[in-house]
């Protein structure tokens, strides 16, 4: 069927966790896409798609599907290889649950855009500790939620959902914001993990050879590149 | 022997709203627990003894506890398929879930407590109907508008209430109420909000109906 043929194309911005999220779940799935980078507000390209302008935002044939979660659950029924979520109802409710600890409770208070607001409503030096507090509340909830099911991953010894959220979570909050992972040691030797996996790998790897503006990313000393 | 459902709730939050609209719907009987956000019982030992993440809404089924009112509801749907609140097209499926995430990820956050707080004492009590303009405005206007206006029926997403009006209805009514947010330039959320409040299930779990509403006409 030339519909199955014809390749997924996902708009996505290299530097947001949530479009990372879903080239992570593309790639395990080995779902072939064309990735279109979106760096601008309001890209024409992206609005004529997707009226919302939203990214990640995935194009399969006649469906347009944007928001991250509803990507990836998307893609689990669509495409059932590599399953993102366990059988057992419990473990995959956990997965769900870790989800959207990080897409509700984390990803918006310290997305970009909110924290450069913050500095301009409040103030400069009110961007990072407005990060890292909301940041450092979601953890809390995730080391407690996850400490009886993690093994080699957050919910057992393969990559599911939870773990393609808190990859890139994990990722910004010691490398963009400096948070102090002391309290956390199991969420720290997860993302010690995910750092040796060759498919999480990757994604890092794609998302640095982006020509992007890193400087909007850099909310600690403004001299640190 | 199956005991019964627990639901910790508070009357107020729109997270909890979600959940009791899906009990209701599916005919769940469940035990009302209250939890006081205002006083902070989501943080007293004996709640997060039984719940350590110390969430609201969090459901009790026998041995298990689970927060978040996605999980949850996802959970129920999968347990109990009585009065299905996913459709099974999928691409009408993805959208109720769009809509949720965008009600649960780009609204709802940004108007909580903590950060309504936040912004009152750091910024002024006049800049918080400010900021819950701009982000409400911003889902609804930019999003749930745009997104819903080829899919809309009687209700978001067709004909039958799913995924996507459990999570609108208690938003839109908790903008409506706490906020006196004006509606009018949503016409297709307006619609939707005068459909929600002749359902008996939405009604069934308004803020007001539940048992920890304040009785008197004082406020918390």
């Amino acid at each position: 069927m030339e519909e199955e043929n014809q390749a997924m194309k996902l708009y996505s911005h290299p530097m947001s966790s949530c479009s990372r999220r879903v080239r992570l779940a593309l790639y395990l799935k080995g779902l072939k896409y064309e990735c279109i980078n979106i760096t601008g507000v309001g890209d024409p390209e992206l609005l004529k798609v997707n009226p919302m302008g939203y990214v990640p935002a995935l194009v399969d044939g006649t469906t347009v599907v944007s928001d991250s979660y509803a990507i990836l659950l998307y893609l689990e029924e669509k495409y059932p290889q590599h399953a993102l979520l366990p059988q057992d109802i419990i473990k995959k409710s956990i997965n769900y649950q870790a989800a959207s600890i990080v897409s509700s409770s984390i990803q918006p208070l310290q997305n970009t855009t909110l924290v450069h607001y913050i500095g301009e409503l409040v103030s400069p030096d009110e961007k990072l500790p407005w990060a890292q507090n909301h940041i450092r509340k979601g953890f809390v909830a995730l080391e407690k939620l996850l400490a009886n099911h993690a093994g080699k991953y957050a919910t057992g010894d393969e990559i599911y959902l939870a773990d393609l959220y808190l990859t890139f979570q994990l990722d910004n909050a010691i490398n963009r914001f400096k948070l102090d992972m002391t309290e956390f040691p199991l969420l720290l030797k997860l993302y010690k993990v995910y750092c040796q996996t060759p498919s999480i790998q990757q994604i890092f790897a794609e998302s640095s050879q982006q020509q992007i503006d890193k400087s909007l990313f850099n909310f600690t000393k403004p001299q640190e590149a | 022997m199956t005991s019964k459902l627990q639901l910790y709730s508070f009357f107020m939050s729109s997270c909890s709203f979600r959940v009791r609209i899906a009990l209701n719907l599916k005919g769940l009987d469940y035990e009302y627990k209250a939890i006081n956000l205002f006083k902070n019982e989501q943080s007293h030992p004996e709640y997060l003894k039984m719940n350590p993440i110390g969430y609201v809404p969090a459901l009790v089924d026998g041995d298990i506890v689970l927060a978040d009112s996605f999980a949850i509801i996802l959970y129920l749907e999968e347990k109990h398929p009585q009065h299905p609140l996913l459709p099974r097209d999928l691409a009408k499926k993805a959208i109720n879930y769009q809509v949720a995430n965008i009600v649960a990820s780009s609204i709802q956050p940004l108007l909580a407590l903590p950060v309504m707080n936040y912004i009152g004492e750091n910024v002024g009590e006049d800049a918080k109907i400010q900021w819950v303009y701009k982000h409400a405005a911003k889902g609804f206007a930019a999003a749930l508008e745009i997104l819903l206006k080829d899919h809309a029926g009687k209700y978001a997403t067709g004909d039958e209430i799913y995924l996507a009006d459990l999570f609108l209805a208690p938003q839109i009514i908790s903008l409506k109420e706490r906020f006196n947010f004006d509606m009018s330039d949503y016409p297709l959320l307006s619609r939707l909000c005068e459909a929600y409040k002749q359902v008996p299930a939405i009604q069934k779990a308004l803020p007001e109906n539940q048992p920890d509403f304040p009785s008197t006409e004082g406020k918390i």
